[in-house]
């Protein structure tokens, strides 16, 4: 029994308490671009007292349809960002996924792919699911390709779903099948 | 075994309360072992927090001082009082005179030297002599042989087995009931005074 | 696509309105072989007003904790029991079933053989489990048989489990598999 279910290559995930992650994310969010790439919401500039309340009421649900976690570098161990699962249907094995590096200088090096590598093992071997799914914006060619790398399959578009900067933009679905992700031969790492 | 034997007290461990202030940040470092909260629960390993390592201590002690059907003690060293483990009787039903045991001793670097056993030897006595229970179960999951081998040397006996009941890393698992009885216990205990191989 | 998975032969499975329910229970909770039969608790009648409670506090959770049904005859519509889910189904595919026939008059007339046949094909088919699982009391013979007729194979006793009228008794544990429902005669 591996004990290192959610470590990968370059990135851990781990449990935060609320205040950390509230530093993290008022930070991050005054960062627009990142907002833009990761959320259809307007951006709000909140807090890190109002996040670090909206995190402790998270605390408090039960849920059994998502999970939450921070990624930590393996080297440094510094909270570069966050993954979750939602929308997660117990008895249909299938879920949401959904990833941000708040980090700039961890963009573009494999910290994302890596930790969506050990996501993906936590949700079939862990979890049991059958099949992971994701939703990514058109002008996010960056995430695009590390869904790629990571064995996530186009699976259509959601067409002019956003506008922004007087454009309409796609949303993209993509999936991950668990028989996909076997024979990926992800099963030892 | 006397009225002024005491019960929470071993050689190398002792059994005591929750420290509200130290342990949370040590349990919560033995949450990020899957390995060991597959071992310990049926339900997705998952890591938490101090912040929910201390919800979860509060919500224990609640319950074993209103439920009055669990036990959960901590394991600690006898010389800096550091903690190891925890061990607790839980689903007591009093009328029938049952519950279920689990312990674990956290960190791998803690296991073989003797922890885990004197801890298992103190919780059978206060079981037995001081809440009489009949019985104890303790379920075990079939990936877990090391589990297994503790429990079957204190006496434990394999009663059921839930075929296939576990899935994990892509592959099904037996869940496993044991259970000791008391009468059981008293035997081995008197075979040991007499000297007797266990 | 079953539209009537929650009708066999005999009986239908249903939820109703908490105090419709609460009310029948009630009455059957002041049957203290029925109590025995059913729960290692010791037999306490509760109150309708506490059954009502109960129910209703289950079927607000979503999903819920208890997937719980009445059982009500196809011939006459006569509530005779209830039937239900239990446990955590996720991730492992296994749920705990429990049952109990609150009406005498309906003992032995198949009503429960048929009301676990349909609770099986939702927990296979609707809920997509692996494994359901029971445990029932030694001294519970009539069940014991009708499980064995649902397809459940013994998996091992607690022995000594319960102590009742000055003497112990084993809790039976049973399960089924989704290969061995799939290789049954479903009807």
């Amino acid at each position: 029994m591996k004990n290192d279910l959610l470590a990968g290559e370059l990135v851990h995930l781990t449990a935060e308490n609320p205040e950390v992650m509230a530093k993290c994310f008022s930070r991050w969010n005054q960062d627009t671009e990142w907002l833009r790439l990761l959320d259809t919401d307007p951006p709000r500039l909140l807090s890190a007292k109002k996040w670090k309340e909206w995190l402790e009421k998270d605390l408090e649900k039960d849920t059994t349809d998502g999970i939450f976690f921070a990624i930590r570098t393996l080297e440094g161990e510094t909270l570069i960002g966050f993954i979750g699962l939602f929308d997660l249907y117990q008895q249909h094995g299938d879920t949401l996924v959904t990833i941000a590096l708040g980090e700039r200088k961890f963009w573009g090096n494999g910290y994302g792919t890596d930790a969506m590598r050990v996501m993906l093992r936590y949700a079939f071997n862990e979890l049991n699911l059958r099949r992971v799914g994701l939703i990514v914006f058109e002008y996010n060619p960056r995430a695009i390709r590390s869904y790629e790398k990571a064995g996530f399959v186009p699976e259509g578009r959601v067409r002019g779903a956003m506008l922004r900067d007087g454009k309409r933009w796609d949303f993209l679905y993509m999936g991950i099948l668990r028989e996909e992700w076997l024979a990926k031969g992800n099963m030892t790492s | 075994m006397s009225i002024d034997t005491q019960l929470f007290e071993g050689k190398l461990i002792r059994l005591a309360p929750i420290d509200h202030e130290k342990d949370p940040e040590v349990e919560s470092r033995w949450t990020h072992d899957l390995s060991l909260s597959r071992a310990l629960w049926r339900k997705p390993a998952m890591p938490l927090s101090i912040a929910q390592m201390k919800k979860k201590y509060e919500a224990i002690e609640k319950e074993v001082d209103e439920s009055k059907r669990l036990f959960h003690f901590t394991i600690r060293g006898r010389e800096d009082d550091r903690l190891v483990g925890f061990v607790r009787i839980e689903g007591i039903e009093w009328t029938h005179g049952i519950g279920s045991l689990k312990l674990a001793i956290g960190d791998p670097v803690e296991r073989g030297k003797g922890y885990g056993s004197e801890a298992l030897q103190l919780i059978l006595c206060f079981a037995f002599s001081e809440l009489n229970l009949y019985r104890l179960s303790a379920v075990v999951s079939e990936d877990n042989p090391g589990g297994l081998k503790f429990f079957n040397r204190f006496g434990f006996v394999e009663e059921v087995r839930r075929r296939k009941a576990l899935l994990r890393d892509g592959q099904t698992w037996d869940s496993i009931h044991l259970g000791l009885l008391r009468d059981e216990w008293l035997a081995r205990n008197l075979k040991e005074e007499d000297g007797h191989e266990k | 696509m079953d539209t009537n998975l929650l009708h066999g032969s005999l009986v239908r499975l249903a939820v109703e309105e908490p105090k419709i329910n609460a009310e029948a229970y009630a009455l059957w909770n002041r049957d203290s072989e029925f109590m025995r039969l059913l729960d290692a608790e010791p037999a306490y009648p509760p109150s309708v007003k506490k059954l009502t409670e109960l129910i209703q506090k289950d079927q607000e959770k979503d999903p819920p904790p208890f997937y719980l049904f009445a059982i009500r005859t196809l011939e006459g519509d006569k509530l005779v029991g209830y039937i239900g889910l239990d446990g955590e189904a996720f991730p492992h595919g296994e749920l705990f079933v429990g049952i109990a026939i609150g009406e005498r008059e309906a003992w032995g007339k198949g009503y429960g053989t048929d009301a676990m046949k349909v609770i099986l094909r939702y927990a296979f088919q609707e809920l997509n489990l692996r494994r359901v699982s029971l445990d029932t009391f030694e001294y519970n013979p009539r069940a014991i048989r009708s499980y064995e007729k649902a397809g459940f194979v013994y998996e091992g006793r607690a022995r000594e489990f319960l102590f009742r009228e000055g003497r112990r008794w084993d809790l039976i544990f049973m399960g089924i598999l989704r290969e061995e429902w799939l290789a049954r005669d479903t009807s």
